[in-house]
């Protein structure tokens, strides 16, 4: 062990000291951010396209009505897997890994504050996961009652309940170090010209997630647990014939889930805001306000949950107030939206393929957030609710958004990280099959969900059909387009276009951000002396 | 900021984390198995929990004599501090779960239960005989007959033996800061000692409810978080204490100075929380 005192960037002459270890043993034991960041990048985009294959399954059976392929209990794992994969094996994950990676050289710092527990959450990650994939081969199937696991039903899951709860459990405490390491660092590293004012927005969003996930998962585990000792202790928290109430659970998992998708949307903000300055060429419009309006959003978070048990019979008091409720955060949000487009306005705008990701998002994540408020009307939501159609809201709201913009960065950083460039014309022939194809496959789902077809069944009445299958087509090609994504990733890594990429790779983007300062590609250790000046944007 | 004078120590090789996880991914494994009622859980459980005391032994060692030896500049304090602070108020949401289905229980679900509001019609026709007033174990007499847990028995020492352990761990750490490391020692020993003796009148009490007054865990919505409050935060008390022993167990080595006891003031709040937990539960759950 030795202690770090080398000049950051073009400065070698240490480099034999505390390089990266030699062989495979190199990222097992790793504490190095950028190590850590890459695991993270890559285990999400494995766990990306192992959601995805059930994604595939669940479109290929409801391609046409009547059962094709699956069995109906297979079916409803497969609904049910594919969200928790995908939540907390993919987009969670990816933006960890983006924080790992970019947060430190965005603030100036020499690493993560909390090097060795940076480690244990990633590897908490993969047994969490491990845990939960395990459950696909059990005797009584995965759990097949819905991602958000509700009680009486989820416990009548066979032998992987315990197994998915605690995979739950490992998934929480890797989130709430993660998480805690990231706040850690943004409060602490920072270099010293950089106020609070001054950082990122990348880092602003990354801030306000780390506190909401502090929060919110010891809540999730907390529900779990119940769920754990009402199944297999004899307690009765969510039974009625001993005092409880089922619907106790839905509330807490709520006071959990909302909020979660807002940890899984406010990185993507971070990263349109990063991205759209940059190719706009102008300094992010209202900086302040994008960042009261972040700590908005978290805070309403916590205060909106029961909109999404509208249906479950509350008191009509508890039903206006989280209408109303819900409906506020269209303001914090507007504002964003607002603001990106007003960076955009009279810019000297190019359209590199992490720029279209960033203006898709914003149009498509309007789009996501409308529907949003269209189900925030309590009364509405009563036709909405279950159906197809908050099947289009929230994949409106993940996929051209959090994925488009995990997408983007993908495009955006893989020549600092790489030091080659990605190939633009494959880059731009995903992005516009990726855009065209999300569109075919979830907004018909709009359509269905209007016209009553439920969520989570494996067949449907034959007036959907049409529709259905428009839908899964989408999804076919939405599906294939992303393999262009990794054979980009894996070129860029083995080489690119050969064309040298330069420190800033893009125009002027050193006034956007410090990354891009440093050398590319980055060194292992970077301003292990914290830099002095702060980028000209940062106000 | 903390990184700009001195260089902030970056650990390299860590082989802890990994085992930690191992040991956590083991032991959870076991716990699983053996809920589904294969032969091999508990073994696995006992592996897992052996892989997990090597790993804390071996980190803990590891920190301090990093510690010990300067290592870490004030930056790293405060990082340690922070995440410390951060950790306890993920803690803290943790409990609020089970405080908030306290709440919910007895102020909404169970009254609903009684027929409050539209609910009448329902409990008339599902279950006319049920008297909905706290504690209770739902329409159904879920476990049968129990007595409820009084307030000032045991449960009312216990608060006296907490906040007493509070105090010792204050007095305690005036210790350390005015260098005197014989009341730093002795105010540790007593704060071990209460925080055990407060375990002790805790296992009492349980067995009590057990053997005498019907109250178990099974005892429908009382129980339940009865149990699960109280059973947590034992849990909680058994890990500060263990936590406590390891500061003391430095502090007899001659560890810590008035500067640098990042370990110690981490135990201490870790205390001071567990205190205060222990206070809501003795209103919430014994007092009213
Ligand atoms: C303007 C902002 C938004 C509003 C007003 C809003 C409103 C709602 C409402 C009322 C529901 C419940 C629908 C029902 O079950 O009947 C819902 C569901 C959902 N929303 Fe949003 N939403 C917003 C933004 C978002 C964002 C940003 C995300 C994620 C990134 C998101 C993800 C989800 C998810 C995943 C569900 C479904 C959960 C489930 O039942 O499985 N929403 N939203
Ligand atoms: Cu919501």
């Amino acid at each position: 062990m030795s202690v770090v005192t080398a000049e950051h960037g073009h400065d070698h002459h240490d480099d034999h000291a505390h390089g990266p270890e030699k062989g495979w043993l190199r990222w097992i034991v790793t504490t190095n951010h950028k190590d850590i960041g890459t695991l993270y990048l890559f285990f999400a985009l494995a766990m990306f396209f192992v959601g995805g294959t059930m994604a595939m399954i669940i479109r290929a059976e409801l391609f046409e009505p009547g059962m094709q392929f699956v069995d109906p209990k297979f079916f409803n794992s497969m609904t049910t897997m594919h969200a928790l994969v995908m939540i907390f094996g993919a987009v969670m994950p990816a933006f960890v890994g983006l924080a790992n990676w970019m947060v430190p050289m965005m603030i100036g710092a020499p690493d993560m504050a909390l090097p060795r527990m940076n480690n244990m959450s990633f590897w908490l990650l993969v047994a969490g996961i491990l845990l939960l994939a395990s459950t696909l081969f059990m005797e009584g199937g995965a759990p097949a009652g819905g991602w958000t696991l509700y009680p009486p039903l989820v416990l009548q899951t066979g032998k992987a309940l315990p197994f998915a709860i605690f995979s739950v459990h490992l998934l929480g405490i890797s989130s709430i170090l993660g998480a805690i390491n990231i706040v850690a660092t943004i409060l602490n590293m920072r270099a010293p010209a950089m106020s609070l004012m001054k950082m990122p927005m990348f880092v602003w969003t990354w801030l306000i997630t780390g506190f909401l996930l502090i929060a919110i998962m010891p809540v999730f585990a907390g529900a779990v647990t119940m769920l754990l000792t009402d199944k297999f202790f004899h307690t009765s928290f969510f039974d009625a014939a001993g005092g409880g109430d089922p619907v106790l659970y839905q509330h807490i998992f709520w006071f959990f889930g909302h909020p979660e998708v807002y940890v899984m949307i406010l990185p993507t903000f971070g990263v349109a805001s990063t991205i759209i300055p940059v190719f706009a060429r102008k300094p992010l419009f209202g900086y302040s306000s994008m960042v009261y309006a972040t700590a908005a959003i978290a805070f309403l978070a916590f205060v909106v949950w029961a909109h999404h048990m509208f249906t479950v019979g509350m008191p009509i008091s508890g039903e206006l107030y989280f209408m109303y409720a819900t409906m506020l955060i269209a303001v914090p949000t507007g504002v964003k939206i607002f603001n990106w487009t007003a960076t955009m306005w009279k810019g000297a705008m190019t359209f590199e393929t992490p720029m279209l990701f960033s203006i898709a998002f914003v149009v498509l994540f309007t789009l996501g957030g409308f529907t949003g408020l269209m189900m925030s009307i309590a009364p509405a939501d009563f036709q909405y609710h279950d159906t197809y159609f908050i099947v289009a809201h929230f994949h409106y709201t993940l996929v051209p958004a959090s994925i488009f913009m995990l997408m983007g960065a993908g495009y955006y950083w893989l020549p600092k990280w790489t030091g080659h460039m990605y190939n633009e014309k494959v880059g731009q022939l995903h992005f516009w099959l990726s855009a065209i194809s999300v569109n075919i496959l979830f907004f018909p789902q709009h359509f269905l969900g209007l016209a009553g077809m439920p969520r989570r069944i494996p067949d449907y009445a034959i007036q959907f059909s049409d529709w259905n299958m428009i839908s899964s087509i989408g999804g076919f090609i939405f599906g294939a387009s992303q393999l262009l994504f990794l054979w980009v990733v894996i070129d860029t890594i083995k080489g690119g276009t050969g064309e040298k990429v330069t420190d800033e790779v893009w125009e002027d983007a050193h006034k956007h951000g410090l990354e891009w300062t440093l050398p590319s590609p980055v060194p292992y250790h970077t301003f292990s002396t914290p830099p002095t000046m702060i980028p000209s944007d940062h106000r | 900021m903390s990184t700009s004078n001195t260089t902030y120590y970056i650990p390299h090789r860590a082989t802890w984390p990994v085992l930690a996880t191992a040991g956590l991914l083991t032991t959870l494994v076991g716990f699983a198995n053996y809920l589904n009622g294969s032969s091999i859980g508990s073994t696995l459980m006992i592996a897992g929990l052996a892989i997990l005391v090597v790993m804390l032994a071996g980190w803990f060692t590891l920190q301090a004599t990093e510690s010990e030896s300067g290592m870490y500049n004030h930056g790293v304090g405060v990082s340690y501090r922070m995440g410390m602070m951060w950790f306890i108020f993920s803690e803290i949401m943790f409990f609020a779960v089970f405080f908030g289905t306290l709440w919910y229980t007895r102020n909404l679900s169970v009254p609903w239960l009684g027929g409050e509001g539209a609910k009448l019609a329902t409990k008339e026709i599902l279950w006319p005989a049920f008297n909905a007033v706290w504690p209770t174990n739902g329409p159904a007499n879920v476990g049968g007959h129990f007595e409820p847990m009084g307030a000032f028995g045991l449960p009312l020492l216990n608060t006296l033996l907490l906040l007493t352990s509070g105090v010792t761990c204050t007095w305690a750490h005036h210790g350390l800061i005015a260098k005197n490391r014989k009341q730093l020692i002795q105010g540790l020993i007593a704060t071990v000692a209460l925080g055990f003796a407060f375990v002790l009148c805790q296992a009492f009490e349980y067995h009590e409810a057990y053997t005498e007054m019907g109250l178990t865990l099974g005892s429908g919505i009382y129980g339940s978080t009865f149990f699960m409050l109280t059973g947590f935060h034992g849990f909680h008390v058994c890990v500060g204490a263990i936590i406590l022993s390891v500061v003391l167990f430095r502090s007899a080595k001659g560890h810590f100075t008035p500067e640098n006891h990042f370990a110690f003031e981490a135990a201490a709040w870790y205390w001071h929380f567990v205190d205060v937990v222990w206070l809501g539960l003795f209103i919430f759950v014994y007092l009213m």
